[in-house]
């Protein structure tokens, strides 16, 4: 009965180990630290990399301020990828840096239910009384522009949950639990769950995406070719067919 | 009657595991803003989210109290297959891990949900989010500690008291409240104890069902993840206030259930 029990377990350790067995010789690991909105390109991205250089690239995305706690922490990682340029410059202070490039271009957007269901036209719609919005923190990048396209905007909301991650906030939208969430661009763009409600240039903001290479990287060669691939006209096509602006 | 000699590698391996535990609370008490604590604590954030976890906390374990005592007395009549079925059932919560209740939570009580949709589309009332929300996710996790304490408790109980009461002439009731709750009172005290211990430090399925807003959902254990990437500091305060009502929970639990046991 025990042992019986035990099996699919042992199956499982066996599976994970075999996952974790050594590729070929030459390939190369590296590790990407990248803003949660990137994942749709970047997992792309790190494909074409796959291929063409024979590096393995693991990703971890997380709202930006986690990654930046992580990395001053002493996280491994090769590249790190910010949703703004205030948390790399954080990480240049902290040594951790030396220079960055800014690669990338979001605006933000209002994400409803699919068809709309509440007629959200405008920022201003996001007050309606009864309404649930979710926003992400003003710790995560995504948060901070909210809060100014809302200042802009001269909205007041109340939200009914402040999440770590922009995802978060799509995923609220998504599964239905939050009538209207704002959101880059790109989010809406790539998530085929919601539908997006612009937002006008005069109350909209940029958001500038740096990259940079980290200077404890294991695999300093990977990282730049990484890097290089993100700026490349590749690496750009890539960006601009997730939603993002281009450099 | 001499026991045999333990070896040093079983020393060892133990005082590593011992380690294990007391390096961490060490570097929590070490690294800790001693000179800021007051500070922090007095700090609109740090007392909202105390306020909230102890009233979400404390409802919750009311809550499990009202529900979770007639639960356990149903399992501790129960016998055979039905017995296993409910007893698996209702400690399923104790080793699921929590963020996988929230999950279950939002997909049985969100808009969407099984529950949750009748309620939304009849009553217009959406749970998740609300302070309501927090208290259900505590309340799931928690109620299995109080309901195997319980249970345990009636399993002992010496049922001779009950009959001499009924035999007496006392109703149901009137022996439930006078002779049954008294007796079991060790066992839903200290059951009440670690359901509301664990209420209290309830992480993963609060934030996946409730979501993260200050003062509505945002519950100690919420309040230190999120400070630790902004305020290190207030993170580290709020760390030690659970340390110090875990530390003195377990002091002061150790000599009810010497008592009790």
């Amino acid at each position: 009965m025990r042992r019986r029990a035990l099996a699919p377990l042992a199956l499982f350790l066996v599976a994970a180990c075999g996952l974790q067995s050594p590729a070929a010789p030459t390939r190369t690991a590296l590790t990407v630290f990248a803003a949660a909105s990137l994942q749709p390109a970047f997992d792309k991205i790190g494909k074409v990399l796959e291929t063409s250089q024979n590096v393995d690239t693991t990703f971890s995305y997380a709202g930006t301020q986690t990654l930046v706690a992580q990395l001053t922490q002493g996280a491994p990682a090769d590249v790190f990828a910010s949703a703004d340029t205030t948390h790399m410059a954080s990480l240049q202070s902290a040594g951790l840096v030396q220079e960055s490039k800014i690669f990338a271009h979001n605006r933000l957007e209002i994400a409803v239910a699919k068809g709309n269901p509440k007629g959200i036209r405008s920022l201003a719609d996001l007050a309606r009384p009864g309404l649930v919005v979710v926003l992400a923190d003003p710790s995560v990048p995504a948060g901070k522009y909210a809060q100014q396209a809302l200042a802009k905007a001269q909205v007041t909301v109340h939200p009914a949950s402040l999440e770590q991650q922009v995802t978060g906030v799509l995923s609220k939208v998504a599964l239905g639990e939050a009538d209207a969430g704002i959101v880059y661009v790109s989010d809406i763009a790539t998530s085929g769950k919601v539908d997006g409600v612009a937002i006008p240039d005069d109350q909209n903001v940029i958001a500038d995406y740096p990259i940079a290479i980290l200077k404890p990287a294991q695999n300093a060669s990977g990282a730049k070719a990484f890097v290089d691939l993100v700026l490349a006209a590749d690496g750009q096509a890539i960006l601009k067919a997730a939603g993002f602006g281009g450099v | 009657m001499s026991r045999a000699k333990i070896p040093a590698a079983i020393g060892i391996l133990a005082a590593l595991g011992l380690l294990l535990f007391l390096l961490p609370l060490a570097g929590l008490i070490v690294r800790a803003p001693w000179n800021q604590a007051l500070g922090e604590l007095t700090d609109p954030t740090t007392t909202t989210a105390l306020g909230l976890s102890l009233f979400c906390s404390l409802t919750a374990t009311a809550i499990a109290l009202i529900l979770g005592i007639p639960l356990a007395m149903i399992l501790a009549r129960t016998r055979g297959t039905l017995r296993n079925v409910l007893r698996a059932l209702t400690t399923l919560p104790m080793v699921l891990p929590p963020v996988v209740g929230g999950v279950a939570l939002l997909l049985a009580f969100g808009r969407r949900g099984l529950v949750g949709s009748l309620l939304y589309q009849a009553f217009g009332i959406q749970i998740p989010f609300t302070t309501a929300a927090a208290v259900m996710a505590e309340t799931f996790v928690a109620m299995p500690f109080l309901v195997i304490a319980v249970e345990a408790g009636l399993r002992s109980l010496d049922h001779r008291y009950e009959e001499a009461a009924r035999s007496l002439g006392a109703g149901y009731w009137r022996v439930f409240v006078r002779v049954t709750l008294p007796l079991l009172r060790p066992a839903i005290f200290s059951g009440a104890v670690l359901c509301w211990a664990r209420a209290l430090g309830e992480f993963g399925a609060t934030i996946t069902f409730a979501g993260n807003f200050p003062g509505r959902t945002q519950t100690v254990p919420i309040a230190v993840y999120i400070a630790l990437e902004t305020r290190p500091e207030a993170a580290i305060t709020l760390s030690l206030i659970l340390l110090v009502v875990s530390v003195a929970l377990l002091a002061g639990m150790r000599e009810r259930w010497l008592g009790a046991l």
